[in-house]
């Protein structure tokens, strides 16, 4: 597991640094809300609202609907808790290497 | 051996393994073995949540009533996974950012406010209680159950159990313990499922044999049961939306039970001791991956043992009737009520006619006596050919004793499949182990409810450690002995009290939390309007409808799902008032800004060492 990084060598009010925080702020939200939409879709959609209209296909010998409510809407929603962890990892690494530059080229000389 | 004598070795051996563990922990604990901010590593944590998560109810009776609810059974797999992926996209992160201890801690401090850490407070240690009131009802049971002893000799040797091990082992005991408890449990909870699915399908795995035909006549399990219910008068199996269950009800109860189970104090407090943000991630997905394993695997085992059940007593006479029949018809779970044809009838009840038809109905909260005596009646009614005595029948449909107890699905599953005296003992010390990891992790948000967030940081905050240390160890004490009595005495209400619990969670904590972190707007006041307003609404509802004869007013939705509705109204009277009020203060809006990213999160809270622990 990775150690939490150091950023005492970053000034929050460095507009650079203000940008980046909330360009990775936006992005979390909007994967955020696409995974919640998927969520919603399979959960509330397809294993409540229209399960009825889905029974009326069949998936191997299980009507749609009644599959959706009792096995494929569980399924969905690990895939959706693995797939946020992938992405927001990266993205926090992204952030995080962002983050570095910035400091970096903000103070060439500050190392001792 | 008897299935008995494989009991008590089972269950006492799981539970040496617990105390071991728990003691191990403790030791290594003084020694000073632990780092500060050493956490749990994500898979161990990952496990741990889930035995945490997985209840009493989860093992022993949601595959019960997805069996007797059929596709409405999905209500409660829907709802609670998917309340997870809530809990894993919208708070766990940022809670563990935050990095205190408790959720009150989280409320108090976003909405700098002691009334609203209050209200946290109580609703925290309302929704703990009723929980741990149904775990130890639960141990009682099974050990009513599998080893005929008293149900309170049962209750208070789980009570002994969870009490050394949750003040002695505190946070890091407990982890390690309920590792181990997740497989007991889950062992228990797959073997006789896949042994009952290779026995009526073929397929080993139950997901599979679920949507396969049956080896006996070839036609689909699930269309078989659809056909059979059609039959005798049961509402089917496969379609949704029948009876009560309308579409708008489905939707409102699954949607309250996924807010109402992301505001569960005792699995948030689960995310502050992984180690980074990073690990609060993966610890979601591990936990979510190992609850899926009972989850998927529950309506599985509902559905063969609907089959299994309907196949073996409908139309059977006393002789032909199964083992596991004649085994549990003595704990009152299941009961027969001849016509005097000395054939079984199982019905439904979708006309009049079917449900008089019935014949098999539970003792439910009647007591061994009154049972006798009805039984004794209808034999005399039978005898006399209906001069004298009473028709038991009537009596127990009108006290709505209908049909089986759902438990009764996991406790005679592995007999109905013909498994050996040792797999039947492993379901006993699973259900065992789902109570206790599920009763301890309750524990511990009752002590630190009471101990941190009340004592500490609203009556005394000059409080030292070692005033904090025994508080919160007398509170473990007092709440393991009032979850008892609970357990032992249990409210004739349990169920409408649970839907209670998901409601006010739902209504209040959820919509809190969100926009404590999602939004820098919103301050203390129209919080605390909004949560007001979801508490005051969805109460008065319960219990107008529970107690008061109310009719369902709101659309016809019941009282199980009117926490979707007091949720809809917290969130529109926060977001309304919001604008009217000044935003929070500049310290407030500095800690949102910095849980929203995750560069430089604090270590690990050290819970193990934690005063309130």
């Amino acid at each position: 597991m990775r150690e939490a990084p150091d950023t005492t060598t970053v000034d929050v009010r460095d507009p650079r640094v203000v940008d980046a925080i909330d360009r990775y702020w936006r992005r979390n939200v909007r994967i955020m809300v696409a995974l919640l939409v998927v969520w919603a879709v399979a959960g509330l959609g397809c294993g409540v609202l229209v399960a009825d209209v889905l029974n009326r296909f069949r998936l191997g010998g299980f009507p749609l609907g009644f599959w959706f409510a009792q096995q494929g809407s569980i399924l969905v929603f690990v895939a959706l808790v693995l797939v946020y962890a992938l992405l927001l990892n990266r993205l926090d690494d992204q952030h995080h290497v962002e983050l570095e530059r910035i400091g970096r080229g903000a103070r060439p000389n500050s190392e001792p | 051996m008897s299935v008995q004598a494989w009991t008590f070795l089972f269950v006492a051996v799981s539970f040496s393994i617990y105390l071991l563990i728990a003691w191990l922990s403790r030791v290594s604990d003084t020694s000073g073995f632990y780092v500060a901010g050493r956490g749990v590593p994500a898979i161990a944590n990952g496990m741990a949540t889930a035995a945490d998560w997985m209840s009493a109810a989860s093992f022993l009776s949601m595959a019960g009533m997805i069996s007797t609810l059929g596709y409405s059974g999905g209500m409660y797999l829907m709802g609670w996974t998917g309340g997870y992926v809530l809990l894993a996209l919208l708070l766990a992160p940022y809670l563990r950012k935050f990095g205190h201890y408790t959720v009150p801690d989280f409320i108090g401090d976003r909405y700098e406010s002691n009334a609203a850490r209050m209200v946290a407070v109580v609703c925290a240690i309302f929704i703990s209680f009723t929980y741990v009131a149904g775990q130890m009802r639960g141990v009682g049971i099974v050990f009513s159950r599998f080893l005929e002893v008293d149900i309170t000799v049962g209750v208070v040797i789980g009570m002994a159990i969870v009490f050394v091990y949750a003040t002695l082992g505190g946070m890091k005991g407990i982890t390690w313990t309920q590792v181990a408890q997740y497989w007991v449990l889950i062992t228990a909870f797959l073997v006789p499922a896949i042994a009952i699915s290779f026995k009526l399908t073929g397929h080993a795995v139950p997901q599979i044999g679920m949507g396969s035909s049956l080896l006996s006549d070839g036609i689909p399990l699930l269309e078989k049961l659809d056909g059979l219910h059609a039959d005798l008068g049961f509402a089917s199996y496969t379609e949704p939306f029948t009876g009560a269950w309308s579409r708008g009800n489905v939707f409102c109860v699954t949607l309250a039970l996924m807010a109402g189970t992301a505001g569960l104090p005792h699995v948030i407090v689960r995310f502050y001791t992984v180690k980074t943000v990073r690990a609060a991630r993966w610890s979601a997905f591990w936990a979510l991956l190992f609850i899926s394993l009972l989850y998927l695997t529950a309506p599985a085992t509902a559905a063969f043992a609907r089959y299994y059940m309907i196949d073996s007593l409908h139309g059977r006479t006393a002789a032909e009737l199964p083992d596991w029949f004649h085994n549990w018809r003595r704990t009152g779970l299941i009961l027969w009520l001849d016509d005097g044809d000395g054939r079984l009838s199982y019905t439904g009840d979708g006309d009049a006619e079917r449900a008089r038809a019935n014949e098999v109905f539970r003792g439910g909260t009647l007591g061994a006596t009154e049972l006798v005596d009805i039984e004794v009646a209808h034999q005399r009614w039978l005898d006399s050919s209906g001069a004298n005595g009473a028709d038991g029948r009537e009596v127990l449909r009108a006290r709505g004793l209908s049909g089986p107890d759902q438990d009764i699905i996991v406790l005679a599953t592995p007999e109905m499949a013909n498994l050996a005296g040792w797999i039947i003992a492993l379901v006993a010390a699973g259900g065992l182990a789902a109570a206790l990891s599920t009763a301890s992790g309750l524990l511990l948000v009752i002590s630190s409810s009471v101990a941190h967030d009340f004592y500490f940081r609203i009556v005394n905050p000059a409080a030292t450690e070692a005033q904090r240390l025994v508080l919160g160890r007398v509170v473990i004490g007092l709440a393991v002995v009032i979850a008892g009595l609970l357990g032992i005495f249990p409210p004739g209400f349990v169920s409408q009290v649970v839907a209670f619990a998901f409601g006010l969670a739902a209504a209040s904590f959820f919509p809190a939390i969100v926009l404590g972190i999602f939004s820098k707007r919103v301050s203390t006041v129209p919080a605390m309007a909004g949560m007001i307003a979801g508490i005051v609404f969805t109460a008065s509802y319960i219990i107008g409808s529970v107690y008061a004869g109310m009719p369902s007013w709101c659309f016809g939705i019941g009282p199980q799902g009117i926490g979707a509705v007091g949720m809809a109204l917290n969130f529109a009277v926060t977001l309304l008032l919001a604008p009217f009020f000044p935003a929070p203060s500049r310290a407030v809006r500095e800690m949102i800004e910095s849980i929203h990213e995750p560069e430089g999160a604090g270590p690990a809270v050290r819970i193990e060492a934690a005063p309130e622990h």
